[in-house]
């Protein structure tokens, strides 16, 4: 198989899209059989994130440490900062000489203490008022006792196993394809390292938010999963009567689906720009970025691994059932024996083979294709181009 | 594949009966009047204190009722606070979570995150609450008179005739001394409990000149009494009819080992039966022998939940030795629900739950302001986006993208408007989020559609054909990837916690809604506006446009199949 787009010249027919050539498997691109790339190049990508995570570390947010976390707006100007520093520290609230104070944006400004009591709490939102000319009851604030990051982690851990065991019954019983199943799984797990790894490359801060975000992507890359699965389902469905292997098939629904995936991606990533984009420049925090942050390389990582990573892993999977390695060997004798017919006429004949995914076996007479058929010139008939009408005359 | 006349009633049917649907839902927001969704407090401010539940005894197990029982008391607590509005409800199998709109008191953190106190206390005055500052009370005690002769039976089947005062719980909001707050008298009294002494000793207490002093001037709800185990309490019963002067703690609640409502045979009315552990068994009738001999009313129980009378029974003059046994029972003019509240109160002293304040979520309400509109600005960003997208994509077809986008949006807003009137379902800044991120998981169904309907096109069929065709092949695919969708929005609902609750249910709800128009209202649609001149033939702006579909053949109507997209395919 060689490495590059194929495409053969087309009849006189006005240049047909791109969509369409994919579809048609007129232009294709071998996506299954150069597995070991996609392989390599998302084991780059994984090391990356791991080392990432590894050696950078999450930042965990107030969530996970305990703690209280003021937020107040304010015009935000060079001294702001000092300014709100100051008044905390000299309240003299015993193990909170380390606060951080930072801005958001230029609207708001935050400060994060240790765990506080009610009494502190009063204290610290009325210095931080003070400072900064404002009613106590502007400053917002959240306060995490020092178990519930662990409460939460635990349920997402819990939700995640209970999510992955979910989704392999549901697939399996979708689809009757365990295979299927490992493969959407692994993917998805491709999917959670590498969002995880951005996540601690780019240095945000985990939030709950996050996580939920984290959990969301199982659904979202999920869903691009089983849109290419469905269709490799459909083209494989009486494959033992075609002349293509599984790989093929599959590949050729890749192809079939690949604009559909784009366009699913793009719209889906679409909103969940807009959610990063004010999340980030607007409020500056919260769960609109969290959830923004992880969903947007989580979708993005979902529809690469949909494409790259769960059709290569199930095609070769499937390759290795015993069903398959009897498939292939029937197409090789059945090939045998065509190229010693064809040696025997015409040898330019055998070229056909190039585009290797070609027109999905799915009800080639509703294509027009006569695919199989196609192959053997001597039989080969042709459609009769004279309409009823005219042949009655 | 040829229409038939019955298909061709079958999409208007669909839209007028989805149509219907959707007034019938605007029907019932316009009768109930409210037309804006609940938003959550990060939206329009307020606080909400997550407590995490733990069991000091046993497994550490918390059971479900206890829990409930737990929010019950908070929920009384927080009613007496007198913010109003306020919502108490449990979360997963050990969390409560306390929202309080519009208020930013930080004492609240601290009232519903204090353990209940549950103690019984001996009356030593009592007096009809004169010059009250109480509200007006909704329901006027129709309960006896506190001084009201009363025995305490120690068998059920006693014939005592009891009587408990005021056991009509109301939850008239109401202010009431709050656990070792600071008072603003002059010479402040303790509020930290000094050494316990003996119940003997205890027995022998008795009011100081102070003490009674500060009971003549006690104004209901005006003062913030301390409450403290150790000292007298000067506090009033639940509907502020009458304030009492109590002696210190003499048997903590938690000596109660279970409360409940009952009938006893023979007797219509409804008592409250209470049982004691050993310890508290023994002083419950070491107490009740000394109350015996006491006159009204000084031989009565003060059994005050965090420093409000709840119940004030009486003993009767017979029970010389004592209630022995540690049953007792307590009756009056109970109804049902009296009884029972009683009864749940009682209980919760024997509640072996613990609280401790998980998180503290306070928005102010500009903050809140903020978020609100931020997420609008997100929503408004995200759809325009969309809509762009597919217009450059499907041209015209958009329309039928953003009028279904429309359809769903307005089925999404009345569910959560009327979800919000009928459960309580609070949209926060999380739950914005979900919807918008569910406008993509929405169009996406479009898209795989709109991709089917192409495909199939190309494969030469008319596009009224495809319009069908396609739509039996791609209903499944869209139910397979919603399903996956839905799973997830499911499996987050149930393990979230917190606010992002709010995110997995409107994921989830959005989701169904998908399917709903996708199903109802887009399939149907296009059906219709297949077999107008405009799309069934492929205008050039039409999105079906053979150019743009990439089919070299123009979908005329009925042209079943035409030779150039037949043999494009089949060369290659």
């Amino acid at each position: 198989m060689t490495d590059q787009l194929t495409q053969t010249p087309e009849p006189a027919v006005k240049k047909a899209s791109l969509t369409h050539r994919l579809y048609t498997g007129e232009m294709s691109y071998d996506f299954v059989a150069k597995r070991n790339r996609w392989y390599l190049i998302s084991g780059v990508v994984l090391l990356i994130a791991i080392l990432a995570i590894a050696f950078r570390g999450l930042s965990l947010g107030i969530e996970f440490k305990g703690g209280v976390e003021f937020q107040a707006p304010v015009q935000v100007t060079s001294s702001t900062v000092e300014t709100v520093r100051q008044a905390v520290q000299d309240l003299r609230i015993p193990g909170n000489d380390d606060i951080s104070v930072n801005t958001i944006g230029d609207g708001q400004v935050r400060v994060q203490t240790t765990a506080l009591s009610s009494d502190e709490v009063t204290q610290v939102k009325g210095a931080i008022a003070g400072a900064i000319g404002l009613q106590p009851d502007d400053v917002a604030y959240s306060l995490i006792g020092a178990s519930w990051g662990q409460q939460i982690t635990t349920q997402a851990v819990i939700a995640l196993v209970v999510f992955l065991v979910l989704v392999m019954l549901l697939i399996w019983i979708y689809f009757r394809e365990f295979k299927m199943s490992i493969a959407a799984i692994v993917a998805l797990l491709h999917d959670l390292v590498i969002t995880v790894g951005v996540y601690a490359l780019v240095g945000f801060t985990v939030t709950p938010a996050t996580m939920i975000g984290v959990l969301t992507i199982l659904g979202y890359s999920l869903y691009d999963t089983m849109v290419v699965f469905d269709r490799i389902r459909e083209n494989t469905r009486e494959l033992s009567n075609t002349r293509f292997t599984y790989s093929v098939a599959a590949n050729s629904a890749l192809n079939q689906v690949l604009v559909r995936s784009l366009n699913t991606t793009i719209i889906g990533v679409l909103p969940v720009a807009a959610l990063l984009f004010t999340g980030w420049f607007i409020l500056g925090t919260g769960p609109l970025k969290d959830l923004g942050l992880a969903l947007f390389v989580g979708m993005i990582a979902g529809a690469y691994s949909s494409i790259f990573i769960a059709t290569p892993l199930l095609a070769q999977m499937r390759e290795a059932d015993p069903d398959m390695v009897e498939h292939r060997e029937r197409l090789a004798r059945r090939a045998a024996r065509a190229t010693e017919k064809a040696a025997v006429r015409k040898p330019k004949a055998v070229t056909l083979v190039a585009g290797d995914a070609t027109a999905p076996p799915v009800d080639p007479a509703s294509l027009g294709l006569v695919p199989a058929k196609a192959l053997d010139p001597t039989t080969r008939r042709q459609p009769s181009k004279q309409a009823r009408s005219r042949r009655k005359k | 594949m040829a229409t038939t006349s019955r298909k061709h009633a079958h999409p208007l049917r669909t839209l007028v009966i989805f149509a219907l649907v959707i007034a019938g839902f605007y029907t019932i927001i316009a009768v109930s009047g409210v037309w804006m969704p609940k938003l959550g407090l990060d939206l329009r401010g307020g606080s909400t204190i997550t407590l995490t539940a733990s069991n000091s005894t046993g497994s550490g197990q918390v059971d479900a009722k206890s829990l409930e029982l737990a929010r019950t008391i908070i929920q009384q607590r927080v009613d007496g606070y007198g913010v109003g509005e306020s919502e108490v409800t449990t979360s997963g199998d050990r969390q409560i979570v306390v929202s309080v709109p519009n208020v930013q008191k930080d004492d609240l953190v601290r009232l519903v995150g204090t353990t209940a106190q549950l103690y019984f206390r001996k009356v030593y005055n009592v007096a009809a609450a004169t010059g009250s500052v109480a509200e007006p009370s909704a329901t006027p005690s129709a309960s006896a008179q506190p001084s009201a002769s009363a025995t305490a039976s120690a068998e059920p089947s006693a014939s005592a005739s009891v009587s408990s005062p005021s056991p009509s719980a109301s939850s008239t909001a109401n202010k009431r001394p709050l656990p070792s707050l600071p008072t603003p008298v002059a010479s402040p009294r303790p509020t930290t409990p000094g050494e316990t002494k003996p119940l003997a000793d205890l027995l022998t207490w008795t009011p100081s000149d102070r003490d009674n002093s500060d009971f003549e001037t006690y104004l209901c709800g005006d003062t913030n009494f301390p409450d403290v185990t150790t000292e007298a309490l000067i506090t009033c019963d639940q509907d502020k009819a009458y304030k009492y002067l109590l002696g210190p703690a003499l048997i903590p609640g938690n000596m109660v080992t279970r409360a409940i409502a009952a009938v006893p045979q023979n007797s219509v009315a409804y008592v409250v039966q209470l049982e004691f552990n050993n310890q508290g068994a023994a002083d419950f009738q070491t107490v009740t022998a000394h109350l015996a001999t006491q006159t009204s009313p000084q031989n009565q129980f003060g059994i005050v939940l965090d420093g409000q009378v709840i119940s004030a029974p009486s003993v009767a003059s017979n029970y010389t030795a004592g209630i022995a046994g540690g049953k007792a029972e307590i009756s009056g003019s109970f109804t049902q629900k009296s009884a029972q509240d009683l009864a749940n109160i009682l209980s919760y002293g024997a509640l072996p739950l613990s609280f401790d304040v998980s998180s503290v979520e306070n928005v102010s309400a500009k903050l809140g302001a903020d978020q609100l509109q931020a997420g609008i600005i997100a929503g408004v960003i995200g759809l325009a986006l969309v809509l762009a997208y597919s217009i450059l994509y499907y041209r015209a077809l958009a329309v039928v993208v953003a009028a279904s986008l429309v359809v769903a949006f307005g089925l999404t807003w009345a569910l959560v408007v009327l979800l919000g009137t009928s459960m309580g379902f609070a949209l926060n800044l999380p739950g914005i989020a979900g919807a918008i991120v569910a406008i993509g998981v929405t169009a996406d169904s479009f898209i795989i559609y709109f991709e089917r309907i192409r495909d199939e096109a190309r494969e030469g069929r008319s596009l009224r054909t495809a319009i069908e065709t396609g739509w039996q092949r791609s209903r499944s695919t869209i139910l397979a990837a919603d399903s996956v969708s839905l799973l997830s929005a499911v499996v987050l609902f149930i393990i979230a916690i917190g606010a992002v609750k709010g995110f997995a249910f409107t994921l989830g709800l959005t989701t169904l809604i998908d399917i709903a128009v996708v199903f109802f209202f887009t399939h149907p649609m296009l059906t219709l506006l297949g077999r107008t001149k405009f799309f069934g033939e492929g205008h050039r702006f039409s999105g079906f446009e053979a150019q743009h579909m990439g089919t070299t053949n123009p979908p005329l109507h009925n042209s079943r199949r035409t030779k150039g997209a037949a043999v494009v395919g089949g060369e290659a």
